[in-house]
């Protein structure tokens, strides 16, 4: 924004330009952004939907979004997987050029973990206490989210892991919970899936858009097998959102509508689709880094602030460590002595004693005094 | 005298915190190390070792300034009354036949086991709750540690720092074997260390040459030590180890000499600045008693001999801190080459090796074998079996049998806790004699628990995973052993207290069971409701019909006047009428 105002300065004819950016710029009311990418197959065949969403992770995480704010959910793992001829590598692009998995990646939700209960929770925020942090959406209403899905679909669902769906429904109902309990200021949506659109068409809460890669009644396709993996690499419409999205830096101004254009039919092969009537502002005054990128505004301020010079003494506190009166000492690793000692030696069986003997003569005479001798025939 | 010593104490600390920092800078200390073995048919094990000595006692008093310990694991051991945590995550599985003993050897997936201080009330609590945060600081999924896998062992697992007694109710033991170990657990584990990836040894720490190996353990262990040889007062010691193997085969690409850039890609350049000592071992211990096997470039400029699992070993010591080493090349790259190709008859067997597998057949029943290898020629010893089975693999503990070269072996202490369904799991530690150069076959019988429809994973077809039998024991050493001082000598020979020179301890792990329970057809529910409600509706529907509607008979109508018509019309064609 710097950079455009140095440049309008010296175009009078782009004075009322410069104004509409700088109203902008203020405009879009978010403070922080935070991205959760799922992927929701499972098996080896299945490398391109991890790859896929390692592609958007690699692509926010450029722009800015930190790990803190990444939820991460890859239901199996690719990288390691024994079928992998290159371990610790997710690739893109056949001919293995670009290596999406990397090496600083931080995935927090793992295999068995992704299912439809913890994205509902994580999406909610109604999560177990013990979760780490690191686990957590933790936005508030000034968060712009990014939710990005791919898996296998169909019409109005999305397959987890092979064994259970999500419907559009629930997840429409998902984030109508968000918006009442404020949870996001503006959301985007993007699911790559067979009939993807019909994910979103159930959608009733305010401040959503939504992009599908394919419409209800068509199968989004693969892009290219790579023949060293053996498998196909990426999904078509994320492959070219992902070129796309390399284009993007920081500072750029692309707004939503050249996201909209990505991948034409002729590309792609399905048609991609997309759903602005929930959104209150114009996709063309969208930028694509207010919600794939962590812009944030900073004040600058002059004036100085003094810090609190009881700070320094409070370091100088050392704790005094307690001396014992006599050495300490390692445990030893293996005591046999102590070991077989440690439980009381099972005696052997012996019969029972006088006492058991008198006691059971005792109830039988007694029941035979009660019910008569005759019965004595029956039991012998 | 006390108002002396209360204002002695006011002088000291108001002599500045220029003092208390020289005080505090000199607290905690690293030491870095890493020791290259090559093992026999040419693979090559690479053990790395981070060890941050802390003298603060961290669960006494407010710990504020974290310097080299890591704040995250600090506050833990502070905040959840820890007193031992061991963390491993492991993939691949170290072939104790081949490759010898283990320095430190960890079983496939997940391990972490935990001794709690005695002031804990609720341990499974704090059982619970640091798992979880394991699980976010590791990016593993070590919340799936529940009742169903924890066990709580009464002999094996005895603390290794600094103890007080040993009351067993305050440990805990879990494995996760299904656990995946992949970059997403590295990264967290390098950003513990003091100078990260970026400077010292771990810049060899690249993921793509780690991961593509026969074996890979990286593990976090914290114990209490004593702070010196009076061990009057206590230090906190964070050790990060990472072992990794190569596969000469398949990384090396056949060829049988090494350097540090094949494998790792990458040479060192210099030491942590933060670690006070920065070593390199490479094991060049002559197999046999004639020429060397082993050539090592550069020339190393000190030999250390240590008797490291009861053997007297070689090793050629290269200290990055010593200026005198990056003198000819910036960059330090050793290199190994065999001098001879080795003999099968140098393999040394270990002492101690153990296997065990599953047979039977079926899905109904089977049977776990485990055999355990003693083969030191005149000694015998004893060794402690930790086994955990899952609870849907029901164990007959009648059938449990112990033999030893054809005779029975009566364990001199066994402790068994059966399963509960769906709460906890079995539990079987024994303790065994082997004796001199025998073979123990320990099998026991199973069967197999239907599970409900809901609980099995979404790939039930792959099998579940029973977690490795731990062994325990003291081995006789070849040569005895003296008493190591844990400062002066290597991480390597100080991992395990040694109580008298005439044994080591070592602990090995079996392989881990994959073990295949009846598996539904999971879309049968479906069918089953399909075909239900199809034959309801049909014989249902028809009877309730019957039964409801009430039949009347209906008298044709006279005619009307159209029908009049029609029907002479058709007299007229000769069609019978209406």
């Amino acid at each position: 924004a710097a950079a455009a105002l140095l440049l309008g300065c010296y175009g009078l004819a782009l004075a009322s330009g410069v104004q509409d950016q700088a109203e902008q710029f203020f405009r879009s009311g978010h403070t922080n952004n935070w991205a959760v990418l799922v992927c929701t197959s499972r098996f080896w065949f299945n490398y391109r939907h991890v790859a896929n969403t390692l592609s958007v992770y690699r692509s926010v995480k450029r722009l800015g979004i930190p790990d803190s704010h990444i939820v991460l959910m890859l239901a199996d793992d690719m990288a390691c997987n024994p079928r992998n001829p290159k371990p610790a590598t997710v690739f893109s692009h056949k001919n293995m050029e670009l290596n999406v998995y990397g090496d600083d990646v931080e995935v927090d939700y793992r295999s068995y973990e992704v299912t439809v209960e913890n994205f509902l929770r994580v999406l909610t925020g109604r999560i177990p206490p013990s979760t780490p942090r690191s686990k957590r959406l933790l936005s508030d209403d000034r968060s712009n989210i990014l939710i990005y899905m791919t898996g296998h679909g169909g019409n109005g669902f999305l397959k987890f892991q092979d064994s259970e769906e999500i419907t559009n429904v629930e997840l429409a109902d998902a984030f109508e919970q968000m918006w009442q309990k404020r949870r996001y200021n503006e959301l985007l949506f993007i699911i790559d899936t067979c009939q993807g659109a019909s994910m979103y068409e159930r959608f009733y809460s305010p401040n959503i858009m939504a992009l599908a890669s394919s419409q209800v009644g068509e199968d989004s396709l693969s892009h290219q097998p790579d023949l060293g993996i053996g498998v196909h690499l990426m999904d078509r419409y994320t492959f070219y959102v992902l070129e796309f999205l390399e284009e993007i830096h920081p500072a750029s101004q692309t707004n939503m509508n050249d996201l909209f254009q990505v991948c034409p039919k002729s590309l792609c092969v399905s048609t991609p689709g997309h759903r602005t009537d929930l959104f209150q502002r114009d996709p063309q005054n969208v930028l694509i880094t207010d919600f794939f990128g962590s812009v944030r505004k900073v004040e600058i301020t002059t004036e100085t602030i003094s810090l609190d010079s009881d700070l320094v003494g409070f370091e100088s506190k050392l704790p005094k460590d307690e001396l014992a009166t006599e050495p300490l000492k390692y445990a030893e690793q293996l005591p046999v002595a102590q070991i077989i000692h440690q439980k009381p030696k099972q005696k052997d069986w012996h019969p029972p004693g006088g006492f058991i003997l008198g006691l059971w003569a005792l109830i039988i005479m007694v029941f035979f005094k009660t019910y008569g001798i005759k019965h004595m025939k029956h039991i012998f | 005298g006390g108002m002396l010593a209360a204002g002695l104490l006011l002088l000291l600390l108001a002599a500045g915190p220029g003092w208390a920092g020289a005080e505090q800078a000199r607290r905690d200390v690293l030491r870095e190390e890493l020791l290259l073995s090559p093992l026999p048919a040419g693979d090559l094990a690479a053990t790395f070792q981070f060890r941050t000595r802390w003298d603060a006692d961290l669960q006494q008093g407010e710990v504020s300034h974290y310097r080299l310990f890591p704040k995250a694991l600090g506050r833990l051991v502070a905040a959840l009354g820890v007193r031992e945590l061991h963390l491993a995550l492991t993939q691949g599985f170290w072939r104790t036949r081949v490759w010898g003993q283990p320095p430190l050897q960890a079983p496939a997936g997940a391990e972490l086991w935990v001794w709690f201080q005695p002031t804990v009330t609720d341990v499974d609590k704090a059982w619970k709750e640091l798992s979880n945060i394991l699980s976010g600081i590791f990016c593993a999924s070590l919340n799936f540690i529940d009742s169903t896998n924890t066990v709580t062992p009464t002999a094996s697992f005895k603390p290794l720092g600094i103890a007080n007694g040993t009351d067993h109710s305050l440990l805990r033991y879990a494995v996760l074997p299904r656990e995946v170990v992949c970059t997403e657990n590295l990264t967290p584990w390098k950003k513990l260390l003091p100078c990260g990836s970026k400077a010292g040894l771990a810049v060899l720490l690249k993921a793509e040459r780690l991961f593509h190996s026969s074996y890979h353990s990286q593990a976090v262990h914290i114990r209490p030590i004593c702070r010196d040889a009076s061990c009057l007062a206590v230090s906190w010691e964070l050790r990060q180890t990472l072992t990794v193997v190569f596969d000469s085969f398949s990384s090396g690409q056949g060829k049988k000499d090494w350097s540090l850039f094949r494998m790792f890609s990458r040479t060192l350049t210099d030491a942590c600045p933060l670690a006070s000592q920065s070593k390199v071992y490479v094991d060049i211990s002559p197999k046999s008693k004639e020429e060397e096997l082993l050539e090592v470039t550069p020339t190393p400029a000190s030999v250390h001999e240590a008797i490291v699992q009861g053997d007297k070993r070689t090793y050629a010591v290269y200290d990055l801190l010593s200026p005198s080493l990056f003198n000819t090349s910036r960059s330090l790259n050793v290199q190994l080459k065999w001098k001879r190709p080795q003999d099968s008859s140098e393999l040394p067997t270990p002492i101690l090796h153990a296997q065990r597998y599953v047979s039977g057949y079926g899905l109904q029943t089977g049977e776990i074998s485990t055999l355990i290898y003693n083969t030191h020629p005149y000694r015998a010893f004893p060794v402690i079996l930790l086994e955990t089975v899952p609870w849907y693999l029901r164990l007959y503990v009648h059938t449990l049998t112990i033999i030893t070269k054809g005779k029975e072996n009566k364990p001199s202490y066994i402790h068994y806790q059966p399963a509960q369904d769906r709460k906890r799991p079995h539990l079987l530690e024994m303790l065994i004699q082997l004796p001199a150069n025998s073979v123990t076959k320990i099998t026991i019988q199973f069967e197999r628990a239907l599970l409900k429809w809901t609980e099995y994973p979404p790939d039930p077809n792959h099998g579940f995973y029973v977690s490795s039998s731990v062994l325990s024991a003291l081995v006789p050493s070849i040569t005895a052993m003296k008493h190591v001082d844990m400062e002066q000598s290597p991480l390597f020979t100080s991992l395990f207290p040694s109580s008298d020179g005439s044994s080591y301890f070592v602990r090995l792990y079996t392989e881990p069971l994959l073990v295949n329970l009846p598996t539904p057809d999971f879309s049968m529910p479906y069918n089953v409701i399909c075909l239900t409600c199809t034959v309801v509706a049909v014989c249902y529907g028809s009877f309730y019909n019957l039964l409801t509607r009430t039949f009347h008979v209906e008298e044709p109508s006279r005619g009307r006047l159209a029908k009049r018509l029609a029907n002479i019309i058709r007299k007229f064609r000769g069609v019978p009428p209406l």
